[in-house]
């Protein structure tokens, strides 16, 4: 299958999941199941990355400015602006992508070879509403949530990093911190963040609801979501920097 | 009932179904049969609009379900019921919460309505007091005994069973059979049943349709099966040397050449 015929098969996919719910009742419980999969369920994951990826920022911008002419106070200012612009945003949607993202396609997978989506159908059920469509708003839902968990806790790891390895005191990362802040880097992020959500939902349940075989083919659509994601996260991360900034 | 005129289907060069034609009747058991290939469950799925046949009309009680909308063929399908080849229980559910799904999507029963409708449809199907076991806690042949259950709980008017033995012994494939037989009578179904198990031919084949390459080879019943001299029909059916024997005595006692203690006479 060619490029293009993807691409048709998953705009054909978005446009069926907009359909009247058979029940609005299943589809919010169904809803609230994902939420609780993909944001709960991912929180733990998060709150480690994000705590060691500010804290090697910290770390490794310290080794950087050697120059006695610049304030330490920099060093909470750059650890900020990359991780709210760069590491929260992006970073954790990549590993996101990985948990998330093969879960929804390895999942979608099993329900298509076990015939459990046919089973669906014939019951009258629109799958792509009642199956695609909840991931889809809990993604969108709970994704920019992590991220913004994320920059809290990048930020606090970085702090305290400083403070462990003696490069900055505490109340120098908090002047650094409050200096120059611009609000807008957060609600680029957060563009970020909706964009990657909406990738990572919709091409691993793209890849999971067409698998075609059995347990091998699975495991290869949930390896080619996430791979997939990944591409077109660092792609739309480049066009909304080239964009937006 | 069910019409279909001249149903076609290719997949690429491949011709699956080469225009078949057939009337499944209501109340009873309208078995498919053929050899693995010949194009039994592309028809079935063809039949119930999992697969679009390339050509061919299909007629659900005097409507075209061909020209239904995507909307009309949502509120057809749920009196639609069906049994899949693997079951296709939800395996994140309970046995309850298999049966009483459809309920909660197309019912505003109260709970305990439909509660009572799921203990009662499992008890049709022998299964009372496995309502809280899940998929992978029970057996080949409760987990098709849960998928008739879910099939029939919204009281479907046809029900598709696609290879409800396989992978079935012989003693639970007869009770398997004898359950969907008994539905169909009792119910008043159309019930159509893809199979190549032999006992279920000859148990409860009301009305079969034999498929050889996805061309319409024969048609009958059960015991038309035993008096048939269609090569084809009758190389796939009694395959075995023991099957021909059966076949043959069949055709004595029904000429009265069998006596009541099976002994052959004259």
């Amino acid at each position: 299958m060619n490029f293009f015929t993807h691409f048709g098969k998953y705009i054909l996919m978005l446009k069926g999941m907009f359909s009247r719910p058979e029940n609005a009742k299943l589809y919010w419980k169904e809803f609230m199941h994902q939420c609780s999969e993909i944001g709960i369920g991912s929180i733990g994951i998060v709150a480690i990355i994000s705590v060691f990826m500010g804290a090697v920022s910290t770390v490794q911008t310290s080794y950087q400015l050697v120059s006695p002419l610049i304030p330490l106070k920099t060093i909470a200012t750059i650890v900020r602006d990359t991780v709210i612009l760069e590491f929260s945003p992006t970073l954790v949607c990549i590993v996101l992508a990985g948990v998330i993202g093969s879960k929804i396609a390895s999942e979608l997978g099993n329900m298509r070879v076990s015939e459990q989506i046919d089973a669906l159908e014939i019951m009258g059920i629109n799958t792509k509403t009642y199956l695609v469509m909840p991931k889809v708003a809990a993604a969108l839902l709970t994704i920019p949530m992590l991220v913004v968990i994320s920059m809290v806790l990048g930020i606090y790891g970085g702090r305290f990093a400083g403070s462990a390895s003696g490069i900055l005191s505490p109340e120098t990362f908090d002047t650094g911190l409050m200096e120059n802040f611009m609000p807008y880097n957060v609600t680029f992020a957060l563009i970020k963040a909706y964009t990657f959500a909406f990738i990572i939902s919709t091409v691993s349940a793209y890849y999971g609801y067409y698998v075609k075989g059995g347990a091998l083919e699975i495991g290869r659509s949930s390896t080619t979501s996430v791979v997939v994601s990944c591409v077109m996260i660092l792609l739309a991360d480049y066009v909304l920097a080239a964009i937006l900034l | 009932m069910i019409e279909f005129r001249n149903i076609q289907k290719q997949f690429g060069d491949k011709v699956v179904l080469a225009g078949v034609s057939h009337v499944m009747e209501t109340g009873m058991a309208n078995l498919i049969i053929g050899t693995s290939g010949s194009g039994k469950t592309v028809l079935q799925k063809c039949l119930v609009g999992l697969i679009e046949p390339d050509d061919g009309e299909i007629i659900y009680d005097g409507r075209s379900f061909t020209e239904m909308s995507h909307e009309e063929r949502k509120l057809l399908r749920q009196q639609i019921g069906m049994l899949f080849q693997g079951s296709a229980l939800f395996d994140s559910m309970s046995v309850e919460d298999n049966v009483k799904f459809p309920l909660d999507m197309f019912t505003k029963d109260t709970l305990a309505a439909k509660l009572k409708r799921v203990n009662e449809v499992l008890e049709r199907v022998n299964l009372s007091g496995s309502n809280k076991k899940f998929p992978s806690e029970i057996s080949g042949g409760m987990k098709k005994r849960v998928g008739i259950a879910r099939a029939i709980v919204l009281n479907p008017k046809f029900l598709f069973c696609d290879e409800p033995n396989s992978g079935l012994d012989p003693q639970t494939s007869l009770l398997i059979d004898k359950l969907i037989y008994d539905i169909t009578k009792e119910f008043n179904m159309t019930t159509i049943i893809n199979t190549h198990d032999m006992n279920s031919v000859m148990e409860i084949g009301d009305n079969i349709l034999y498929l050889a390459a996805g061309k319409k080879e024969w048609t009958g019943n059960s015991k038309d099966i035993i008096f048939s001299d269609n090569k084809q029909l009758n190389e796939f059916i009694f395959a075995s040397e023991f099957l021909q024997d059966a076949k043959n005595m069949r055709k004595l006692e029904a000429k009265g050449h069998v006596g009541p203690d099976g002994e052959i006479k004259g």
